[in-house]
């Protein structure tokens, strides 16, 4: 018993720098989801036929593919053939963020659409272009609708970021099977990586919530509670 | 309007009480074979929850029920036995949405009663004929006016053969031009000799089909006695108060109805 | 050209074993995860305080934690107290827990946004809580829950690729293994990659097919 409990003790700061990595990878990947996921939500609201079709190829190709297969593709194959030297890491956020730029664009347009045509038609009748009226009055309002969303998606890239265990990544998960495997202790050191888990997903998602309210204007939030 | 002497529903001291507030605060009253008792009262006044207690959806504080000579409260017996010969009609109709008409009166007959399926069909199809609505068999609730489903939920009671049947508020969820058409098929059980506890708003119903009529206020019963006495003449002020607030509500047309 | 299609025919055969061994493991994880999910919801919303407790912790743990970690539990932690699954063994029972996890929300969301005069009028007929639950309730419930279902069940399709991860040969193990001898990544996972997007298609649209069948009006 107190094996087991001095193992996962002396695991302990080995996986904590993990969860370090682990929370970089996931940040990494959430920024580049959203800095890539707004221009494409908006490209098919309000784009054209061919920006929008392009657009949903992309969405069906990240969405349709499973993460590992993701992995595997990009950095031993693309990367490679396209003569890359990317670390894990940087391939990993690569990945992750694109595959989430394909989840969170359909999330931000979701939320556009939901505002109904209304607001950008009375923006552009004061006479701002469809760009303009994207950025401040659109996207504003789109933003704080997606907080509930888009805190779901954190929780799904906190728990695929496992995944990149496969390309070799000292995340939590590597460590976790490092040690694992030199302490002949799979149980409470996995057990461990689990918990760890649990409260990186549950803590976040109730940072989240709070950031949610912080920002909340009245009459915006849920369904239920309408415009006016 | 048959009569017989035999008491088919006994209802002794019924107190309820949800949190703090005391719904019922001891209501007995009691129903022979073939009579109609229509109750009224104003909102709060516990008639629902007196309903609901009767056949055990909600478990009263205090009081005995017999149905039949049987007692209800504090029976071995399981209540579904007893929950099938006491028919309920709600007044948000509660058909089930995943079954079209038909299916909704036959399910009771073939999962509770354990009827063969075809002979379930053929006495829900009469069952649906008698409240003029075999041609909509087999549409959806979704696809039912408010008093096609108020008038279907009435023969899937019926197609159980209870002993008496309580109808909840039936009417007060339907659009004005539709509560005509489910008040006839009341009044034609009535009329065929079906016992009956009624709670409504309706007070011309009241008057052409009641046996007798029970004044409820604030969980107590005040005032009960022959439509003809309660509507013309009644004894207690509270009634009479209430009373004058629905001519003036529904006007004297709804008297005349 | 002559030798990307004669790749095809070093490549092809591989993978489509592992497409039949990822088929399999889906055969079975898919009806036994909405099973499983059928159950967990039912135990609940309508199990006493204990089992509604053990339930929200089974799902709160499975759906706070990475599939690759239940994963990992099941295959190198349970045999150090003797509990032994082969690696398809341990990827159908990890794959079961986890989307049993997820039905159990969509469910447990569909039942409790049934009203409640459906099971008032149920028991009001003379059926006991058991038979409104079965014949009432669920029926209901299930479509209503079909949509978050239909998602689950098409996220299971992809992520049955980390059954390599505990060394079961699906679609995505025969693709490393074939890739890393021929030293062809990017050709291999495009075709597993298109692979995979046919399954998923396929998959979609069987399952629309069964929401439209299933489909009653007012039942949404």
């Amino acid at each position: 018993m107190t094996e087991t409990f001095l193992s996962i003790y002396e695991a302990l700061p080995y996986l904590f720098r993990g969860s370090l990595v682990t929370i970089g990878l996931v940040g990494g990947a959430l920024a580049l989801g959203l800095t890539l996921g707004i221009p494409m939500a908006i490209g098919q609201v309000y784009g054209n036929k061919y920006s929008a079709g392009l657009i949903s190829f992309y969405v069906w190709f990240f969405r349709g593919l499973p993460v590992l297969v993701l992995l595997f593709l990009f950095y031993f194959g693309l990367f490679t053939t396209l003569g890359l030297d990317l670390s894990a890491f940087t391939a990993g956020i690569l990945v992750l963020g694109l595959r989430s730029a394909a989840y969170q664009s359909q999330i931000f347009r979701g939320a556009m659409q939901s505002l109904g045509e209304g607001q950008m038609l009375a923006a552009l009748s004061l006479g701002m272009s469809k760009a303009k009226a994207a950025w401040h009055i659109i996207l504003p309002q789109a933003l704080r609708i997606s907080i509930p969303g888009w805190s779901n998606e954190y929780s799904i890239i906190l728990k695929d970021s496992a995944v990149t265990y496969a390309i070799g990544l000292m995340e939590i998960m590597t460590r976790g099977k490092f040690i694992a495997t030199r302490t002949f202790k799979p149980m409470p050191i996995f057990l461990t990586c689990a918990l760890i888990f649990l409260i990186l997903t549950y803590g976040g998602v109730q940072l989240l919530n709070l950031l949610e309210k912080k920002i909340r204007i009245p009459g915006y939030g849920t369904e239920r509670e309408g415009i006016y | 309007m048959q009569k017989d002497n035999t008491i088919v529903l006994r209802v002794e001291d019924i107190y309820k009480k949800y949190g703090n507030v005391e719904v019922l605060k001891g209501v007995s009253f009691e129903i022979k074979k073939g009579e109609t008792k229509v109750i009224i009262g104003p909102s709060g006044s516990g008639k629902s929850t007196l309903l609901r207690c009767i056949n055990q959806l909600t478990i009263p504080d205090k009081g005995r029920i017999w149905l039949e000579n049987e007692e209800v409260t504090h029976t071995r017996k399981n209540i579904n036995q007893f929950r099938q010969k006491i028919g309920m009609v709600f007044q948000d109709f509660n058909l089930f949405d995943h079954l079209n008409a038909l299916r909704n009166v036959e399910i009771g007959l073939i999962k509770v009663k354990g009827m063969g399926k075809d002979e379930a069909r053929q006495k829900a199809i009469e069952g649906l004929k008698q409240v003029g609505l075999e041609e909509q068999a087999y549409l959806y609730p979704a696809q039912l006016s408010g008093g096609q489903k108020q008038r279907v939920s009435i023969a899937r009671t019926l197609a159980m053969d209870p002993s008496v049947i309580l109808f909840d508020e039936p009417t007060s969820a339907l659009d004005p031009e539709l509560i005509g058409e489910v008040l006839e098929v009341i009044k034609k059980l009535a009329l065929n000799g079906m016992t009956m506890t009624v709670v409504t708003h309706e007070m011309g119903f009241a008057r052409s089909v009641a046996n007798e009529v029970i004044f409820m206020e604030d969980g107590k019963i005040i005032d009960q006695g022959s439509p003809h006495k309660l509507f013309t003449n009644p004894e207690h002020a509270r009634t009479r108060k209430f009373l004058s607030k629905i001519t003036e509500l529904y006007g004297r047309s709804a008297e005349k109805k | 050209m002559n030798g990307i299609y004669f790749i095809k025919d070093i490549v092809l055969p591989p993978l489509i074993e592992g497409t039949w061994v990822t088929i399999k493991l889906l055969f079975f994880s898919i009806p036994l995860g909405l099973l499983l999910g059928i159950l967990i919801a039912g135990g609940r919303v309508y199990g006493n305080k204990i089992i509604s407790f053990l339930c929200a912790s089974f799902t709160v743990f499975f759906r706070g934690t990475p599939l690759l970690v239940q994963l990992f539990v099941i295959y190198y932690g349970l045999p150090s107290i003797g509990i032994y699954f082969s690696p398809f063994a341990a990827a159908v029972v990890g794959f079961v827990l986890c989307s049993g996890a997820y039905h159990s929300e969509y469910i447990r969301g569909a039942i409790q946004s049934i009203k409640s005069g459906q099971m008032m009028a149920a028991q009001a007929l003379g059926m006991s809580k058991f038979k409104a639950i079965i014949y009432i309730i669920f029926p209901q419930a299930l479509r209503r829950a079909l949509p978050g279902c239909s998602n689950e069940i098409v996220y299971l399709v992809k992520y049955s690729s980390l059954a390599f991860m505990v060394t079961c040969i699906e679609l995505t193990g025969a693709g490393k293994i074939i890739a890393t001898r021929y030293f062809r990544y990017t050709e291999v996972f495009l075709v597993i990659g298109i692979i995979y997007l046919m399954m998923v298609s396929l998959v979609s649209k069987f399952l629309a097919i069964v929401e439209k069948k299933l489909k009653i009006p007012g039942l949404g």
